[in-house]
């Protein structure tokens, strides 16, 4: 009997949901035209785009689905909306803000601006991972014209007081950008309170397709596009778009907008299932991320004395899939940034272990799934020089 | 991603263990590049009687110190000095490249364990059993994982050390 295995990485293998995948084989079968086209072929297209450009506005709460540019998923929308800002803003001054905890794609996209001579500061984040918004307050310079700060971190979960950050950037005249891939279609996300100029979000993080995602831009700001070429997307974005996956995503959208209080509801339970019931199972860990402020489907936990890839084996072995953030995994002999920056020392952030609950989950998983934890975590340590140096002192 | 061999390594590793009253003993690495590896030794007559490993690290680390132990357990110590991290790596029938890097704790602990007894039979102070590496950048602009010299990728900021020095200054 093959055993099915059991997704505890939604964060990364992320499922299609039946409504989903039922949408897009029908967009397949129905093999539309161009949505740009100025004749009937284009017609249908033109209109299923807006249907999931207005479903996708409705998740965010944004003020019009115009305000809506898709893209082809969060690593694109962060790129356009922290370059397209930094170039269209050039004459007014170079300064960016961020945060230490930001995602590669945001800290690889400064990096470029850095190499066209924009200055960065980040700013630190306490041992929850939380921004302090009078860190920002004394960041902004003269010449800031961008402040990227992520919403919710893929890393530990915290969710960052974007409204009062927020509230700081219009009144110092800046534009803010929140890079908030893993929080739509997880949490509530209402661009209008949260006050924000630009938002990311992807379509995999609630159960669409990879591929396709979106930047909220609130009308009136100017970027310059990664893209030029065709005036698609309100000049914002060229290209003819991936139309197959963008009504993917607003299927997604719409279950997403239906089911999310008892998706949250679900995935808490598991999650409090899994802290309250860790410590009967394995000792000597560290839970990371803020208590409350946090993403309900995330757990990061660092596993005293032991790799992270070593235990994802064995829990692979045992039908399980995780995720972790140790150096070796990542394939960049480099310890998570996220997670030294929070203070965790080496050797732990290297035995971290991200899991992220989805709706195909069940409470049965989290007790499997902890006795395979026990097992492997006893394995590993066993073989750890670390571990039997800390016998020794005992 | 991993090869038959690799993986039954890292699930059925050999010799683990530590040695009480070991004839030599070499560690090498750190958790900055998040591998760590010790090496216990028993000789008799100068041929590797016994040997046991422990390990921090991934898949790739723990299949590779197994399989050292295999390839060194009864040679001789001139035999022993010759195993190169590439026998061990050829051994497991090749390791992704990226990979490469957990390969070279293995042969390098051995050769540490048995300076290790060498230095002890010779009645010098037994060498620092523990390889303190202190982090270094050997050259300005390039950092090196400090005990294998592998040049850190450049990409962002670079070893753990210095990033996040980088992330404070930043």
């Amino acid at each position: 009997m093959s055993e099915k295995i059991a997704n505890l990485d939604h964060m990364s293998a992320n499922p299609l949901i039946p409504e989903v995948q039922e949408a897009m084989i029908q967009a397949i079968r129905t093999d539309y035209g161009n949505p740009s086209s100025q004749h009937k072929l284009g017609d249908n297209a033109a209109e299923a785009l807006d249907k999931a450009r207005e479903s996708v506005s409705r998740l965010i709460h944004a003020p019009s689905p115009k305000d809506v540019v898709f893209t082809s998923g969060g690593t694109e929308s962060v790129n356009l909306a922290v370059k397209g800002v930094a170039w269209a803003k050039q004459d007014k001054g170079k300064h960016i803000v961020t945060s230490n905890i930001e995602h590669n794609a945001v800290l690889r996209s400064l990096r470029r601006l850095k190499m066209m001579d924009y200055r960065v500061t980040s700013v630190p984040v306490d041992e929850y991972g939380r921004v302090n918004p009078s860190d920002v307050v004394k960041a902004i310079i003269d010449d800031t014209v961008l402040v990227t700060i992520m919403h919710s971190n893929n890393e530990i979960g915290t969710i960052q007081p974007i409204q009062e950050i927020a509230a700081i950037t219009r009144e110092k005249g800046v534009i803010f950008h929140t890079d908030a891939v893993d929080s739509v279609g997880v949490v509530p996300v209402d661009v209008q309170q949260l006050g924000v100029d630009l938002l990311s979000f992807a379509s995999n993080t609630f159960y669409g397709p990879t591929g396709a995602g979106g930047l909220f831009v609130r009308r009136g700001t100017k970027l310059w596009p990664l893209l030029d070429g065709g005036v698609q997307e309100h000049n914002k974005r060229a290209g003819a778009e991936n139309l197959i996956g963008i009504i993917g995503m607003g299927a997604a959208a719409e279950v997403t907008i239906r089911d999310m209080p008892a998706r949250i509801a679900h995935v808490k339970k598991l999650k409090s299932k899994l802290l309250k019931d860790l410590p009967q199972y394995i000792d000597e860990y560290i839970i990371n991320g803020h208590p409350e402020e946090s993403l309900p489907n995330l757990v990061s936990v660092s596993i005293k004395y032991i790799e992270g890839e070593s235990v994802v084996l064995m829990l692979d072995d045992e039908n399980f899939a995780v995720s972790t953030r140790s150096a070796c995994a990542a394939g960049a002999l480099q310890a998570s940034h996220v997670l030294l920056s929070i203070g965790r020392d080496f050797a732990d952030a290297q035995g971290t272990l991200v899991i992220t609950f989805g709706v195909d989950n069940r409470e049965e998983d989290v007790k499997r799934f902890l006795a395979a934890l026990k097992d492997a975590v006893k394995t590993l340590r066993e073989i750890s020089p670390l571990y039997v140096k800390k016998a020794a002192q005992a | 991603m991993y090869s038959k061999t690799v993986m039954d390594h890292f699930r059925k590793p050999r010799n683990v263990g530590t040695m009480e009253n070991a004839d030599g003993v070499g560690e090498v690495g750190n958790p900055l590049c998040g591998d760590m590896m010790t090496i216990y030794l028993k000789i008799r007559e100068d041929r590797i009687d016994d040997i046991k490993f422990q390990t921090f690290g991934c898949g790739a680390a723990i299949a590779v110190s197994s399989m050292l132990t295999e390839l060194a357990k009864g040679k001789t110590l001139d035999e022993a000095k010759k195993i190169t991290n590439k026998d061990v790596a050829d051994a497991l029938e090749g390791l992704p490249k990226n990979k490469l890097h957990c390969s070279n704790l293995g042969a390098d602990a051995l050769h540490l364990a048995i300076k290790n007894y060498e230095d002890r039979k010779a009645g010098k102070a037994p060498a620092e059993p523990k390889r303190q590496e202190k982090h270094e950048h050997a050259k300005a602009e390039a950092c090196y994982c400090p005990y294998c010299d592998t040049q850190l990728p450049q990409q962002d900021a670079p070893c753990p050390n210095c990033r996040l020095k980088a992330i404070e200054t930043r």
